[in-house]
């Protein structure tokens, strides 16, 4: 009885602005289940052409995920570490995509990654391609969700202890040892939810992927483009069921995420 | 000679500059006050803080030296350090803290561990092995951290205050274990504290640091009979006496008997403050219980007060005013009481 | 507090006035005109003969492929007038009884976009299943996309491979423009609106499909005297002598 009345008295004004921030996020995926097909929903998911389309968006997202990190994590390191002049305009730079509307980061890559784009068209000689091809795909999803793993990362080794940091190099370990070791576990938490994040944002992407990439079915035509398309074809009610596949899909990553990964003791 | 150093550091208003010699098997412990430099002192010795001129050398290496451009991180150096707040890495369970410098050495895994275990065992704490360093209490804590610092083997040991987290109850028990710990240890140890008992029980030699400069160095004894600040005479000039208590009664190893206020048993430490004995001409009068006849063998005088070393059955320092030194007519080889009120005697377990 | 609340006040005022204030061109009638994306610089062009006709008008345009549109009003958009680049996708209007009778206004003809200069020498339909060609079309769904693939078939030719199916046919043309695909099958009306930035490789007749542009009222709308003065005005006004000077072929 004691611990009932102990526990902590949640304000009227955050209840109530969770629930609706809560149905905000409920009541258009209700929307979504309302709706669905469900006689022919069976049929829509095994179509090959979404089967397709959703090991395409899942191969896709994962490979510009690895991009993402391979990539992101020296730079969050260096941007929270190293002070350097203009530190603040590379930040700006390294998130602009983030704020970009997402045509427009697909046009941005056009123009440097195109056939005929400022390093484009030298990749084109040398006989990588990236637009009309998977590769394209996954650098369009990249371009946009990086900034998510960056910002999450950057901003937990710069919270790091870094007497720890110090501890370690008294005890012999080497920078990058004591990157290995210490700093990148103490930084899990945010690691996973930046991946996380990073790559829900690459799976749903759609304007950069199409206008840089293309559409075509198997190689460029990721779920969210595909649904788009089915919406207009002869069955639209099927791009409501795809809509929940990606829903599922995405829900069961989320809620794979146990509690216990996300703190460090 | 298993460190030589020389450091000097400065920055903003503050500059540090010592000189320093610790051997195999000796363990020096620095005092100072607060600011005093003893903190930047361990940094520029462990590498953490670069020289701006100087040199050091452990066991032989030079490990900085500006002049000839020479600079080891602290990785590269034969060190431990004990950090006042342990720093245990809260992500990996004690035995992985400890068999941590050996991995970072190229140890494999299977051997780092068994001589972390052999560590843990040392130290009493193999049976919290996979636990994490959240649930060990301070003590626990402090001697993982010693752990973890030696079994390495280095060199060179660096403690910094690493009593000073604890609590005033653990703080007596932990600086026992430490004592026996360090003593097992014989590369060369360099303790910083402001604690004077610390300093009085673990030190072979003591070094005065205060605003960045070496102002004394020398065995407890010397110190304490020739104070040299009254910060060093408040410091270290405190008495100290051992002896074994029985409720409120403490027999000194000297013979001597202390009333106390408090209530303990077994092997204590016993320690007045110089200022708290008082000297009397004759035998006080009253329920004064700590009174002993002494002769005066030594006045030194520092500022405004006279340290007064008197012998007999319990030999005793005190801090008296110059006034009372000539009201009382005192000198060397006069005949003094001293007194010492059971509320002003703290008692330690040993 | 009440600095704010005055800062704000004037703000909606202004903007207030300012909305009101924009359609007010010798009070010509704002109306929705959801039209396909050929459609583009045709309409655009048709503004002034608009704003200056009896009745004035002022139409707002979303331009967008034919089959996007036609889902939009089918869910409830709000457009006063539908123009379609096929018959297709208005007669799914038709169907579910969203729109008037429409009519048609407008043809078009097929054709090839090429960079300008021809670089990779396309002179035929059957030059484009060429390897190391990359072409471009529209989607399926969309009307120039599926008069992409009739065309190949009715050319006797295999079933076109390629790199990408565009959502409207202005962006399979982008891509062409930009150097990324060496050609894409448009309407002879977006190579002329592209002047110098691409080339037209004509498609014979024979192989040629002709796109017929129906355009109708929607019956939801709430300025029908307007919408039916833009419809007339396309078929038979003003704004059928823009479209013959952008390229359209006449209702025939």
């Amino acid at each position: 009885m004691g611990r009932d009345r102990a526990r902590t008295r949640v304000p009227g004004i955050a209840l109530a602005g969770a629930v609706i921030a809560v149905l905000c996020f409920a009541i258009p995926l209700a929307g979504l289940v309302w709706r669905a097909p469900w006689s022919s929903a069976w049929d829509a998911v095994r179509d090959h052409e979404a089967v397709q389309a959703l090991r395409l968006s899942l191969v896709t997202s994962i490979l510009a995920t690895a991009v993402a990190v391979l990539l992101g994590v020296p730079l969050a390191w260096v941007q929270a570490r190293v002070e350097y002049r203009g530190r603040t305009v590379v930040r700006a730079l390294t998130t602009l995509p983030m704020v970009l509307p997402p045509v427009v980061g697909g046009v941005a890559l056009s123009l440097a990654l195109g056939r005929r784009g400022l390093v484009g068209q030298y990749l084109d000689d040398a006989g990588v391609h990236l637009p009309f091809h998977v590769p394209g795909a996954v650098a369009a999803e990249a371009f946009v969700a990086m900034p998510f793993l960056v910002l999450t990362l950057e901003a937990a080794f710069r919270a790091t202890d870094r007497s720890l940091e110090e501890a370690a190099r008294t005890l012999g370990a080497s920078p990058m040892s004591v990157f290995r070791r210490v700093t990148l576990p103490l930084a899990r938490p945010s690691l996973i939810a930046g991946v996380v994040l990073c790559w829900a944002r690459a799976l749903g992407e759609f304007g950069a992927t199409i206008t840089f990439a293309g559409n075509f079915p198997g190689r460029t035509q990721t779920l969210p483009l595909f649904v788009y398309v089915t919406r207009e074809g002869a069955n639209p009610d099927a791009a409501i069921v795809l809509s929940l596949l990606l829903v599922v899909v995405s829900f069961a990553v989320l809620l794979s995420l146990r509690d216990r990964w996300l703190s460090v003791r | 000679m298993s460190l030589q150093a020389h450091v000097r550091v400065a920055f903003g208003a503050f500059s540090l500059d010592a000189e320093v010699c610790v051997d195999d098997d000796e363990l020096c412990v620095l005092v100072g006050p607060n600011g005093a430099g003893k903190t930047t002192f361990l940094r520029a010795l462990s590498g953490l803080l670069p020289l701006d001129d100087g040199c050091v050398r452990i066991a032989g290496d030079v490990v900085d030296n500006p002049r000839d451009d020479v600079f080891v991180p602290p990785e590269g150096r034969s060190i431990g350090v004990v950090f006042q707040d342990s720093l245990l890495f809260p992500h990996m369970t004690v035995l992985e803290n400890v068999a941590f410098g050996l991995r970072a050495r190229a140890v494999r895994r299977p051997q780092a561990r068994a001589r972390a275990l052999e560590w843990l065992e040392r130290i009493g704490l193999a049976d919290r092995r996979d636990d994490r360093p959240g649930t060990l209490s301070g003590g626990q804590a402090q001697r993982v951290a010693l752990a973890r610092a030696l079994a390495p083997e280095p060199a060179l040991l660096l403690l910094d205050e690493p009593l000073a987290a604890l609590d005033v109850q653990h703080r007596a028990s932990v600086r026992r274990e430490l004592r026996e710990l360090l003593a097992g240890f014989h590369g060369a140890r360099i303790l910083v504290t402001h604690d004077a008992v610390d300093a009085l029980t673990l030190a072979d030699r003591i070094m005065i640091l205060e605003e960045g400069r070496i102002t004394q160095v020398g065995t407890a004894d010397n110190i304490a009979a020739r104070p040299r600040s009254a910060y060093v005479a408040d410091l270290v000039g405190v008495n100290l006496f051992h002896g074994t208590a029985t409720g409120q009664t403490i027999r000194l190893t000297g013979g001597a008997t202390l009333t106390v206020a408090e209530h303990h048993d077994g092997p204590v430490l016993a320690v007045v403050a110089p200022s708290a004995v008082v000297l009397h001409e004759t035998a006080p009068a009253g329920t004064a219980r700590n009174v002993w006849p002494g002769v005066i063998v030594g006045l030194e005088r520092y500022g405004d007060r006279v340290r007064v070393r008197v012998d007999g059955a319990l030999p005793i320092v005190a801090d008296v005013t110059a006034e009372a030194i000539s009201a009382l007519g005192l000198r060397v080889d006069s005949r003094v009481w001293a007194a010492v009120k059971a509320t002003e005697i703290a008692v330690f377990p040993s | 507090m009440r600095r704010t609340v005055s800062i704000i006040a004037s703000v909606c005022v202004i903007a207030g006035a300012s909305a009101c204030g924009s359609g007010n061109k010798k009070d010509a009638q704002a109306i929705n005109v959801f039209a396909a994306a050929s459609l583009t610089e045709a309409f655009n062009a048709s503004r002034s003969l608009l704003a200056a006709g009896h009745p004035p008008l002022a139409p707002a345009y979303n331009f967008a492929g034919s089959s996007a549109l036609a889902q939009q009003i089918t869910q409830g958009a709000p457009a006063d007038v539908f123009a379609s680049a096929d018959e297709k996708n208005m007669q799914v209007l038709v169907d579910a009884k969203l729109v008037e009778i429409p009519t048609v206004f407008a043809r078009n003809k097929l054709q090839i976009a090429v960079a300008p200069g021809n670089p990779k020498k396309i002179e035929s339909l059957a030059d484009l299943e060429r390897n190391g060609v990359v072409l471009v079309v529209a989607d399926k769904n969309v009307p120039a996309g599926r008069y992409a693939l009739q065309a190949f078939s009715k050319a006797g030719l295999p079933p076109p491979r390629p790199r990408s199916l565009e959502l409207d046919v202005k962006a399979a043309l982008a891509k062409v423009v930009s150097g990324d695909a060496d050609a894409a099958i448009v309407y002879v009306t977006d190579v002329k609106a592209a002047g110098a930035r691409v080339q037209g490789v004509d498609i014979p007749d024979t192989q040629n499909v002709i796109a017929t542009y129906p355009i109708a009222v929607v019956k939801a709308t709430k300025h029908r005297a307007a919408a039916q003065a833009f419809v007339d005005d396309m078929v038979s006004g003003a704004g059928q002598t823009v479209l013959r000077s952008r390229g359209f072929l006449g209702p025939g």
